[in-house]
């Protein structure tokens, strides 16, 4: 009796865990993956995804189970077992969530440091390479650049050079300004596979910036000028979406990044220049 | 510690009959219908609302209402759902009706503060509203009220909607106070406090949330009407403020908000679930600690809010294990109650089918919630709808539907008569259906690129915000079989008797409705409220 009750639990939970793996893996709820980062964010989706699914199918399928199996049947005003608490059985129900949350901590984790997270704690230096790249920046506040996630550099080692771009966000527009090139614009350009870098400054109220397919957004602070890095890797052309309550036209506060081939990028660059500006 | 003479109130001079719920009573029965009734009445006014914002949303473009009624319709219908619906109802309705009961008491510790906590509510309530009348515009800046927006929409709006949530945290630190006095003062002489039901411990840790948390949401706002009014500039980033610290503030009261919330709604479905599965409470102890584990990690995990607004990374890692590890109390409890049920006689009715769904509802939003917490896949949902899914789903679909669980648990002992099971299932059908179609579809929207509290969207999003939408119609529809019920019932119900559950909590052992001051003779003592399957001592 006792080997038959384990074998079912463990059949079950095997079973489970197979769903869960089987759903986890093969159904896609994001949107296409643009960037270096979101095929990073795409992996730890996929693991919450499965183990979300094994916990929440499981306890379902027990409960449902419990109120077809112990239904009071008509007539029947007996009491059900007079169990307390059991507990081993207690210590494993404890257990199990505090692994789970411990692993899916520390793999999230993990998952923030591939992307950049954590570079501002321990490397100063990307952060003063940050504050070299922004002549529009003030100084008073370039001490103090609060960390968005993936800093210029990290995620793109090979790549060599880091595009800064100036974002200036207000009620209810992005401006993007390219202080290499003087190129003033509403749209984002940027080339596939190169570092970019983002300035972020805030006008008037919080707006954040936020494009769904590079799984990335930091929000943009009056008062606290803001770093966001990111490298694109499939040309194409994806929706910024202003995520923060910012007044009346919130909803309408979008615009597109648009990602070039390196090529293509020159020739927007050349096209958009100002001519009375050399690049050096 | 004295108790007032409820006859003082609640004598000769005292109104009678219905006209008593229009007076200052102090009998915790009275007071306790009243938080019940005011708040149904502001559901369906925040109802109304969540229907102006789903017409709205049902096509992509802005064509409803216009864009700032859509902002005051989404600001309201927050603060009207939280402050004047749930958190009134999940505290002080039940627990001014009950915790007197479950202690052995025949009021609460301190009537007269508890009357004055249940008549702030309902001005509050009208002022809010009336902003919208009034002031020409009512708050436009969402019930998290960010400053700098919150400084740069119609002042007046904003400064109406400031005060009304300090009179309900007022009330609501009133209340708190008194729970925590009636819990640990009031018992009856014998009861220990591991002997008390379970919803008395979840009200005294909610009641330690409130008195700790709250004070700091009224300090914060105090401040922001001093940057409205007075141009001070503690948030003000154009006068040197930080507009971050508002947010620490704010968030240092409202996630454990959350837990007011829902931890009394974890206390009611430990009631409900036990009588009408016919088992103990099963684990009482480890429910005991994981409420206080939940106290505690609730006050420490209020930035994971604020992964996207420029916190350090350190931070960003602490929140996140703090706030993960909030997962492992709540498991425990949800386990538990899958245990209480195992070996059970389960009756299905509508209680218990309200409770079982809120189990349903509350481990999928606790599953979302879990990987919310996570810093990277916060980055990417953050202010979008999957988070509106997640809260609906906590919050709706967690303490909503064990209020109406309860309320067909408890009409019985508040009226002496029975709900109609028929008209209750209907209830609970429509609602089921209607919520999971309304918020499931949001969390999908969210991930694939819609942001929240917006007016106006992408048209690929048209066909699932349809269906969220559709939802919505229903929940809207699922409140007339609960308001026929109680309308019919409330004149010819099925007369309920004392204890038609059979149950073994206190409340349960006098008339139904009970009479002022709860029992004719002393308050039994009862110290096994679970003894289901046992053979019961009741000591008068």
């Amino acid at each position: 009796m006792q080997i038959r009750t384990t074998l079912t639990v463990l059949t079950a939970a095997t079973a489970l865990v197979l769903t869960g793996l089987c759903v986890g893996n093969n159904i896609n709820m994001l949107p296409i993956d643009a960037s270096s980062n979101a095929a990073t964010y795409d992996s730890l989706f996929k693991v919450l995804f499965s183990i979300g699914t094994m916990l929440f199918v499981g306890i379902v399928i027990l409960l449902v189970y419990s109120l077809f199996k112990f239904r009071r049947r008509s007539g029947d005003l007996s009491d059900g077992l007079a169990i307390e608490g059991n507990l081993p059985l207690e210590i494993v129900w404890t257990a199990i969530p505090a692994v789970v949350v411990l692993f899916v901590g520390i793999y999230s984790y993990d998952i923030y440091e591939r992307m950049g997270g954590m570079v501002a704690l321990n490397d100063h230096s990307a952060m003063d390479h940050a504050a070299m790249a922004q002549p529009a920046m003030q100084a008073s506040t370039s001490s103090r650049v609060w960390g968005g996630i993936g800093a210029a550099g990290m995620d793109a080692p090979s790549m060599g050079k880091v595009l800064p771009v100036e974002v200036t966000a207000m009620q209810f527009a992005f401006i993007f300004h390219y202080p290499d090139a003087n190129i003033t614009s509403g749209e984002l350009h940027v080339p596939a596979g190169q570092s970019v870098e983002l300035h972020m400054e805030a006008k008037d109220v919080i707006h954040a910036f936020w494009v769904p397919q590079f799984r990335l957004k930091q929000d943009i602070i009056p008062g606290q000028p803001t770093v966001l890095s990111f490298t694109a890797t499939r040309a194409g052309s994806y929706p910024i979406v202003c995520a923060e309550l910012c007044g009346p036209y919130h909803g309408g506060m979008r615009s597109n990044v648009v990602v070039h081939e390196p090529e293509a990028y020159s020739a927007w660059l050349q096209q958009n220049s100002p001519i009375s500006t050399t690049t050096t | 510690m004295t108790l007032a003479n409820p006859s003082d109130f609640n004598g000769s001079l005292q109104p009678q009959g219905w006209l008593k719920y229009f007076s200052f009573s102090l009998d915790h029965k009275v007071i306790g219908l009243q938080y019940l009734v005011c708040g149904f009445i502001f559901y369906l006014i925040g109802g109304a609302l969540a229907g102006v914002i789903r017409t709205e949303l049902a096509s992509p473009i802005s064509d409803f209402v216009s864009r700032e009624t859509y902002n005051e319709v989404l600001t309201l219908h927050g603060t009207v759902m939280i402050f004047l619906w749930i958190v009134p109802v999940v505290n002080g309705a039940f627990g001014n009706y009950l915790i007197p009961f479950y202690v052995g008491a025949r009021d609460m510790a301190f009537p007269r503060l508890n009357a004055v906590a249940f008549w702030l509510i309902p001005p509050a309530g009208i002022l809010l509203i009336s902003s919208y009348f009034i002031a020409g515009a009512a708050a436009q800046s969402g019930w998290t009220a960010y400053p700098p927006l919150s400084l740069t929409t119609p002042a007046a709006g904003q400064v109406v909607w400031i005060l009304s949530v300090l009179l309900l945290g007022g009330s609501s630190i009133f209340g708190g106070i008194n729970f925590i006095a009636t819990v640990l003062k009031l018992r009856r002489p014998g009861l220990k406090l591991m002997q008390l039901p379970m919803y008395c411990w979840a009200m005294l840790g909610t009641s330690i949330l409130v008195v700790l948390s709250t004070p700091v949401l009224a300090g914060t706002l105090i401040l922001l009407s001093f940057d409205i009014i007075a141009h001070t500039g503690f948030f003000n980033p154009a006068l040197g403020g930080n507009v971050v610290v508002y947010q620490h503030l704010f968030w240092f009261y409202s996630h454990p908000a959350v837990y007011i919330m829902v931890l009394p709604a974890f206390g009611l479905v430990s009631e409900i679930l036990p009588v009408h599965a016919r088992k103990p409470l099963f684990g009482y102890t480890t429910m005991v600690y994981s409420i206080m584990a939940i106290v505690f990690l609730g006050l420490i995990v209020w930035a994971h809010h604020m992964f996207t607004s420029g916190t350090p990374p350190w931070m960003r890692l602490f929140f996140t294990i703090a706030t993960s590890f909030i997962a492992v109390p709540t498991g425990i409890k949800f386990f538990n109650w899958l245990a209480t049920l195992w070996g059970g006689k389960i009756a299905l009715n509508s209680a218990m089918l309200f409770s079982c769904a809120f189990i349903v509802n509350f481990v999928f939003g606790g599953i979302t919630g879990v990987a919310l917490a996570q810093v990277p896949f916060d980055i990417h949902v953050h202010d979008t709808y999957f988070v509106v899914g997640h809260f609906h789903y906590i919050v709706y679909g967690g303490t909503v539907f064990v209020i109406f669980g309860s309320l067909y648990h408890w009409y019985p002992k508040f009226t002496g008569r029975m709900l109609n099971e028929d008209l209750g299932r209907l209830h609970f059908l429509l609602t089921f259906i209607g919520f999971n179609l309304c918020f499931a579809p949001q969390h999908w929207l969210g991930l694939n690129g819609m942001p929240r509290r917006v007016a106006e969207y992408d048209p690929a999003f048209t066909t699932l915000n349809q269906i969220s939408s559709v939802g919505a119609l229903l929940m809207a529809i699922s409140t007339l079989p609960l308001l026929i019920n109680v309308v019919l019932t409330a004149i010819n119900g099925k007369v309920a008797g004392d204890n038609p559950w059979n149950a073994l909590t206190p409340e349960w052992l006098t008339s139904s409705p009970p009479p002022v001051e709860n029992w004719l003779g002393e308050a039994p003592l009862v110290t096994e409220p679970y003894g289901y399957g046992q053979k019961q001592e009741v000591t008068p």
